[in-house]
């Protein structure tokens, strides 16, 4: 047969029926993205060589720009275990057009937290000891099994869409795994889920039980104090949204229809109405924190907040604006389903979350709990910025090359014929 | 919570009337523990001292302006909230007399006990230890030097503890009830004022018994139920208020 000179060069490793820009296109833009990778390296390698001391941690923010992100990514990347829940265990098969999409961005979000993680620690090769020392009573353990546990699952939900691959699935064995493993998922799916909400809700928890930082501490419902649910409800109630968020900047990117329109919707429904009843929880707990827990430790509502940098406004931004607004266009079909405001309410909804995460992590320790102590301000610094901006270049590189060589939208092919 | 009980509990009675600031046990710690110096140390935050001397004000303008300093090692508290949350077991609340200790060779510098601790009494090793030249022979060999990325704290000059108590089991005495002064810490001893008093909360003999039930003796932060081990002592009432959230409608104790 002729070969066609104006196909990429690497077309035979395209999905079916797919096409995909120049090979020389793309190498430029994983070029670029190789460009921030590399600054990210360089930051990570100062780190793990020096010490954190290069960081702007200090004893006063033990926890900064890096627990933020691991938070807010880890949230965001919620869509994985709950659409896997919705499409395999509730059965809601029109996910299925979306699910691949979700693992792969799960996959990236929590590989990417771990390696933050590694370089957080100040001892990572004694990152194993939360394993061989587990204290049962700390949030933290629970944390670090259910995080390494849901990565190896979202690696075996992963596998069989890499394993698609047009000219690995020509390899009979590995279609059958693929087959197999497709067979098996929702049991993956349960195991998942499982994990996944009890190690969102640890990491909630983790805040919850800190007694003696009154911003943060909540009273319990067993062993649990409410953000451990908090932290569970508001990922679930933004990480399908921010899944579309992906899918929409890929469509923009590629010029390509990726997901059909009513997905989109459904995904914004689903985390609109997951949304609604997390801010019910939220405001009764706001209520609960603001009437018992500060009076309890002595504080008064003001005492919490400070200058423009922790001020009132970051919690009326995240309740309100990104909270109450977002939910409000999400959950009404008629404003759902205008995109313009479907996706300000979803990016809202993500700030949200993510401001949350923030708040709990640095305003809770630059809160002065002695009464003569100061309030402290932190600011990360470019080695911080540069590891975490790693970990975006890495997500960025994991979905170019899953997007260009994997069969990840089910739709592809018929939105874009149709579009033509 | 329940705190912890122990038979023996060291704890401190710290007079903050009789502190003039002078800093003498920030040094004593600091040398017998091997804290090692940093390249800045102007920055307050990232410095190593398990010890820190606060200042005070009553915040009003002269004539009645007034200070005070409050001398914070490692409050010892009964139910620590930097114990439970640490995920590798690497600080714990013990039978050595209730002092909250810390094992550097498990700790993995999580540093979620930091962010648990009100006091900000926990240090991280953000760089390694460098001792100038020559300074490394003045280490004290009874206390171990931490590496880069480990969390450390006051630990009571615990090998003191252990030293006491190796003396009174060489001479045939009962380990669990040693005499008044026989182990005192090195900010204790240090102190030119004697306004850090140290010994056993549950030994009526130790002067520090007496002390910590003063009327004028309260704890910092006591209404968080840290059941801390350190008790400050002040007959200003303005400083008493300091120690804890005191709102503005609540009478303070003593």
């Amino acid at each position: 047969m002729e070969k066609n000179y104006s196909l990429p060069a690497d077309h035979d490793l395209f999905p079916e029926g797919a096409q995909r820009c120049s090979l020389m296109k793309f190498t430029v833009w994983m070029g670029l993205v190789g460009v921030v990778a590399v600054w990210g390296l360089y930051a990570a390698y100062k780190v793990l060589s020096t010490g954190l001391g290069v960081t702007a941690l200090d004893d006063y923010f033990g926890f900064g720009l890096w627990i933020t992100f691991d938070l807010a990514v880890i949230a965001l990347g919620a869509g994985a275990f709950f659409t896997g829940l919705l499409r395999y265990i509730l059965n809601i098969d029109p996910l299925k057009n979306i699910i691949n999409l979700t693992v792969i961005v799960g996959f990236i979000c929590y590989s990417g937290a771990m390696l933050i993680l590694v370089l957080d620690v100040g001892q990572p090769v004694r990152a194993w000891f939360g394993y061989w020392h587990a204290n049962v009573h700390s949030m933290l353990t629970e944390v670090i099994f259910c995080i390494t546990c849901y990565l190896i699952v979202l690696i075996i939900e992963y596998v069989p869409l890499i394993l698609e691959q047009k000219q690995l699935n020509r390899i009979p064995l590995l279609h059958h795994i693929a087959h197999n493993l497709h067979v098996m998922m929702p049991l993956f799916a349960g195991v998942g889920a499982f994990l996944s909400t009890f190690h969102q809700g640890s990491l909630g928890g983790m805040y919850g039980v800190l007694f003696a930082r009154p911003y943060v501490f909540r009273d319990g419902f067993f062993v649990w104090p409410w953000t451990f649910f908090l932290f569970v409800i508001s990922a679930v109630g933004s990480g399908p949204v921010f899944t579309v968020l992906i899918a929409t900047l890929m469509e923009k990117m590629t010029g390509k229809k990726l997901v059909s329109w009513d997905i989109k919707s459904l995904m914004g429904k689903i985390a609109g109405s997951m949304l609604f009843v997390y801010l019910i929880f939220k405001f009764m707990d706001t209520y609960g924190w603001i009437a018992h827990i500060l009076p309890n430790a002595g504080l008064t509502y003001d005492q919490n907040f400070y200058g423009n940098i922790y001020g009132q406004w970051l919690l009326w931004a995240e309740l309100g604006v990104c909270g109450v607004l977002p939910c409000i266009i999400l959950l009404v079909p008629s404003l759902r389903n205008n995109p313009a405001l479907f996706y300000s309410a979803a990016i809202l909804d993500c700030i949200g979350v993510t401001i949350n995460r923030y708040v709990f992590t640095v305003q809770a320790l630059a809160m002065p709990v002695m009464p003569f102590d100061t309030w402290e301000t932190y600011a990360p610094n470019w080695a911080e910025w540069g590891s975490s901006a790693l970990v975006v270049a890495y997500g960025a590189i994991v979905l170019s090359l899953s997007y260009r060589y994997l069969p990840v939208f089910p739709q592809e092919k018929k939105l874009n014929a149709t579009k033509a | 919570m329940q705190a912890k009980e122990f038979k023996v509990k060291w704890g401190m009675a710290i007079d903050i009337d009789k502190c003039t600031g002078c800093g003498a046990c920030m040094v004593a710690c600091q040398a017998e523990n091997n804290l090692s110096p940093i390249e800045d140390a102007s920055n307050k935050i990232k410095v190593m001292n398990w010890l820190v001397v606060y200042e005070l004000s009553n915040k009003k303008p002269f004539p009645e302006h007034d200070v005070a300093y409050l001398p914070r090692p490692c409050q010892q508290c009964g139910t620590p909230p930097c114990v439970s949350v640490c995920p590798v077991i690497a600080t714990d609340k013990n039978e050595e007399g209730g002092i909250v200790s810390q094992i550097y060779p498990r700790c993995i510098g999580c540093r979620y006990c930091m962010a648990a601790c009100p006091y900000h009494a926990r240090y991280f090793n953000w760089l390694d230890p460098v001792w100038p030249e020559g300074m490394e022979k003045a280490l004290t060999p009874d206390v171990s030097v931490r590496p880069r990325g480990v969390v450390e704290k006051c630990s009571f000059c615990h090998h003191r503890f252990m030293m006491a108590k190796d003396k009174a089991i060489v001479e045939g005495r009962d380990p669990e009830a040693l005499a008044d002064g026989e182990y005192v810490t090195s900010c204790t001893e240090a102190c030119p004022n004697g306004a850090i008093v140290f010994g056993d909360l549950n030994n009526p003999d130790h002067q520090v018994y007496e002390l910590a039930r003063s009327k004028y003796a309260s704890r910092l932060l006591e209404r968080l139920h840290a059941d801390t081990q350190v008790y400050y002592i002040s007959r200003r009432e303005w400083v008493r208020r300091q120690l804890d959230n005191y709102l503005d409608n609540e009478k303070v104790k003593g």
